[in-house]
């Protein structure tokens, strides 16, 4: 058993048509490979073979079940389906390729299922819709699961396969068993949405849409159907198949918050002498963007953009993000926009040798929050933060909220709340001009320094893009916002927001994911991408390179893991024992990775290391002339810190 | 955009009360190469940058002109805020004036206006 047990999954992928026709027809299994290949899609009926290899068993089908199963995902127009090989899913894996032509989904090679799934996330905030993902339902589920967990803290729908053996008897012995479990979705249970596994390929047929309504109804979250092996390799009886259909979808409208509590806010909104907007993933579509316009300009009332997504432009002058402490402190009314954490938005925390914290707002302030995890929170995984206390709360979604909130302000606009509001948005308007001319004056601090500070990095970056139509895919590694200070974000996909669950390894696949949606829209999509994120799972610039995803990526290369050597500072200054060995265990050098040889191993254009400021303009330029002709390339850059 | 719930760990310096800026006793001889090398092994640069640029992340600038000595020092061995305390048995005083040479010794930033990029 050992022995079989160490079969490496990827070999034993690599013989499994013969071996597995070996094990039904002793002695046949080069002729049974030979006779499994690929039917015409056409042909419904099943037939036998004119040669049988043993006692007259059928050997082949035309109709398997995997070929319904790729019926009823094409009926979601879902474009990719991500997915490292297993063989748990070789028969709709098979279907996808053969049956339904590799179109409508076309399945992208992934080195993980970490990959896999992280680039479904990323994909989605690019394009709005959900990419698919195949998985083994054990290791493959055990391998993808921390980007299962971001995508649900981040409230992003994944539509997730997982393949299964339900049947004890029909297993093959060794890694079938090791690859097979009584439930396959209990290990994710706690952060997905919803989760089947189907009996039936008309049972998958209900589950599968019903799968697909549930993950794009907010809050959106990740979906897994287990596929059985059984189910997919199946011959479908011609009585079944005359019987089997593909179950109608219609997404369901998102809710609105209750027309009282809209006009209670509203109420509020407009009475309020120091109103603040704080959005966080507030914006799920471009109309997102637009309302939010809309309700702040009405008010003229500043707006803290946290960046769970491109929530508001990053130049306009109700743009107050970078006074957002100051803002919220003076604040009699603070408006919650789809807030991850609003007690931490309201409160600071204090991380000494007593962790102590503290309400910073004013007495009296009125909260109001709309947001539709109200809707949904689950108990194990804690990642709804501190209870907030507010006075208005609608379980609804902000987005489809807006429109009626902003009407009922409007019409609650009086003469002279409008002069008032007026006054209140040329001081915010000043305000604005002030933190820009301050960030651009920042930023000239350490301008020639070497390693390169992370607002030139950003500053060239930004005069390399700024003509044209692009969109920062992601933003890993803490460059110190200086994207959001410098940079002029007015489209909805120029921003995508965070991992969510800030699980280490989102970055690169996420960028690649979402560069994939923008290929075909035609966006140069940009990455800066920490170091210690690009060395979780690299084999996903393989991905971009096989599937000529376009990609400019600058490492924001500072050679550690920066946020622990802090922690390791504060703990060995809290216990005086100096800090001269934080870097143990935190630090990414002895030696130092060469990502641009990395990344000319999978076959992308590397250049760098750069450590000279004045090189990095030029290196841009090359590889965005490369990326411009549809090709994935990486700037390695030696960094400060943050 | 990083968001604001990212952990904040880095000294909140120049938040400091303006009162501070009273005490303008002169700072302790230092040495600004010796300063350099305690500046990266006492882990300053991290939170601050290699030139003590500082970061909205993290923590604020430090350099070119840091704060009068007496109260730079205060704040090092008793931080307010999200900093880590030094107290003497880790950082000398003899190491902190090192320390606080070498940001004295850091060049002012060209002006903004000789950056195109940056215009």
């Amino acid at each position: 058993m050992a022995e079989k047990l160490s079969v490496d999954r990827r070999d034993f992928l690599k013989s499994a048509a013969i071996t597995g026709a070996a094990a039904i027809v002793p002695g046949a299994g080069a002729a049974a490979a030979q006779s499994a290949a690929p039917a015409p899609a056409s042909a419904p009926a099943q037939r036998r073979e004119t040669d049988p290899t043993g006692e007259g068993e059928v050997l082949t089908t035309d109709r398997p079940g995997g070929d319904f199963m790729v019926d009823v995902i094409k009926s979601f127009n879902m474009e990719y389906i991500a997915s490292n090989p297993g063989s748990s899913f070789r028969g709709i894996h098979e279907s996808i390729v053969n049956y339904g032509n590799n179109q409508m989904p076309e399945f992208i090679t992934c080195c993980h299922e970490e990959s896999s799934v992280a680039m479904a996330h990323g994909y989605f905030k690019a394009e709005g819709k959900p990419m698919g993902v195949l998985c083994h339902g054990t290791v493959g589920i055990q391998h993808a699961a921390m980007a299962i967990y971001n995508a649900y803290c981040d409230r992003v729908p994944v539509y997730i396969l997982a393949g299964n053996h339900l049947d004890a008897t029909t297993r093959r012995p060794g890694v079938e068993w090791a690859h097979s479990v009584q439930d396959a979705a209990a290990m994710v249970r706690d952060y997905v949405k919803w989760d089947d596994s189907p009996v039936s390929l008309a049972h998958f047929a209900e589950s599968a849409v019903r799968a697909y309504k549930i993950a794009m109804t907010p809050p959106m979250m990740p979906v897994v159907v287990v596929i059985d092996g059984g189910l997919q390799e199946d011959p479908i009886e011609q009585e079944l198949n005359a019987r089997l259909r593909v179950p109608k979808l219609t997404v369901a409208t998102p809710p609105q918050g209750d027309s009282g509590a809209v006009a209670e806010a509203a109420r509020l909104l407009v009475n309020a002498q120091n109103p603040v907007i704080v959005a966080d993933r507030a914006a799920r579509t471009p109309a997102g963007l637009t309302r939010l316009i809309e309700l702040a300009e009405a008010l003229q009332a500043p707006v803290v953009d946290q960046g769970g997504r491109m929530n508001f432009p990053s130049r306009h002058p109700l743009n107050q993000s970078d006074s957002a402490r100051q803002l919220i402190a003076n604040a009699d009314v603070i408006l919650g926009l789809e807030l991850f954490d609003f007690w931490g938005t309201v409160s600071t925390v204090r991380d000494a040798l007593h962790r102590t914290s503290r309400s910073f707002l004013k007495p009296g302030a009125k909260l109001i929050s709309i947001t539709a995890s109200d809707l949904m929170t689950k108990a194990n995984y804690q990642d709804f933060q501190r209870y907030p206390e507010v006075d208005v709360a609608m379980a609804a979604d902000a987005e489809a909220t807006l429109p009626a909130l902003t009407e009922a302000c409007k019409r609650l606009i009086t003469a002279d709340r409008r002069r008032v509001f007026e006054e209140r948005g040329r001081t915010l308007a000043e305000a604005h001009t002030r933190a820009l001319n301050a960030a651009r004056n920042e930023a000239a601090y350490a301008w020639d320094a070497s390693p390169i500070s992370t607002a030139r990095l950003t500053a060239e970056l930004w005069a390399a893009i700024r003509n044209e139509d692009w969109t920062l895919v992601s933003e890993s590694g803490n460059s110190s916002g200086w994207a959001r200070r410098l940079w002029k974000f007015d489209k909805h996909y120029q921003w995508l927001g965070d991992s969510g669950g800030a699980g280490v390894g989102y970055g690169a696949p996420a960028a690649v994911g979402a560069a994939l949606a923008n290929k075909k829209h035609g966006r140069l999509s940009v990455n800066i991408q920490g170091d210690g994120d690009f060395l979780y799972a690299p084999g996903v610039w393989w991905t971009a390179a096989h599937h000529r995803i376009p990609l400019l990526t600058v490492m924001h290369n500072n050679r550690a893991y920066h946020q622990e050597v802090m922690h390791l500072q504060r703990m060995a200054s809290r216990h005086q024992r100096g800090i001269t060995r934080a870097h143990i265990g935190t630090t990414i050098d002895d030696p130092f990775v060469d990502y641009a040889k990395i990344a000319q191993g999978m076959g992308i254009h590397g250049e760098g290391p750069i450590t000279n400021p004045d090189q990095l303009g030029p290196a841009i330029a090359r590889s965005l002339a490369l990326v411009k002709k549809g090709q994935p390339a990486l700037i390695d850059v030696v960094t400060q810190p943050r | 955009m990083h968001r604001i719930r990212f952990v904040v760990l880095g000294v909140a310096v120049a938040l400091m009360p303006l009162a501070a800026h009273a005490q303008t006793a002169p700072a302790p001889a230092g040495n600004a190469d010796t300063g350099k090398k305690m500046y990266v092994s006492y882990g300053c640069y991290q939170c601050h940058g290699y030139e003590g640029q500082g970061s909205s992340a993290t923590g604020p600038r430090i350099a070119p002109r840091p704060l009068p000595f007496a109260a730079f020092s205060r704040y090092v061995r008793r931080p307010a805020g999200q900093m880590p305390l030094y107290t003497t048995k880790v950082m000398p005083d003899a190491d902190l004036a090192h320390i606080y040479a070498y940001l004295e010794s850091r060049p002012m930033p060209k002006a903004v206006d000789t950056i195109p990029i940056l215009k």
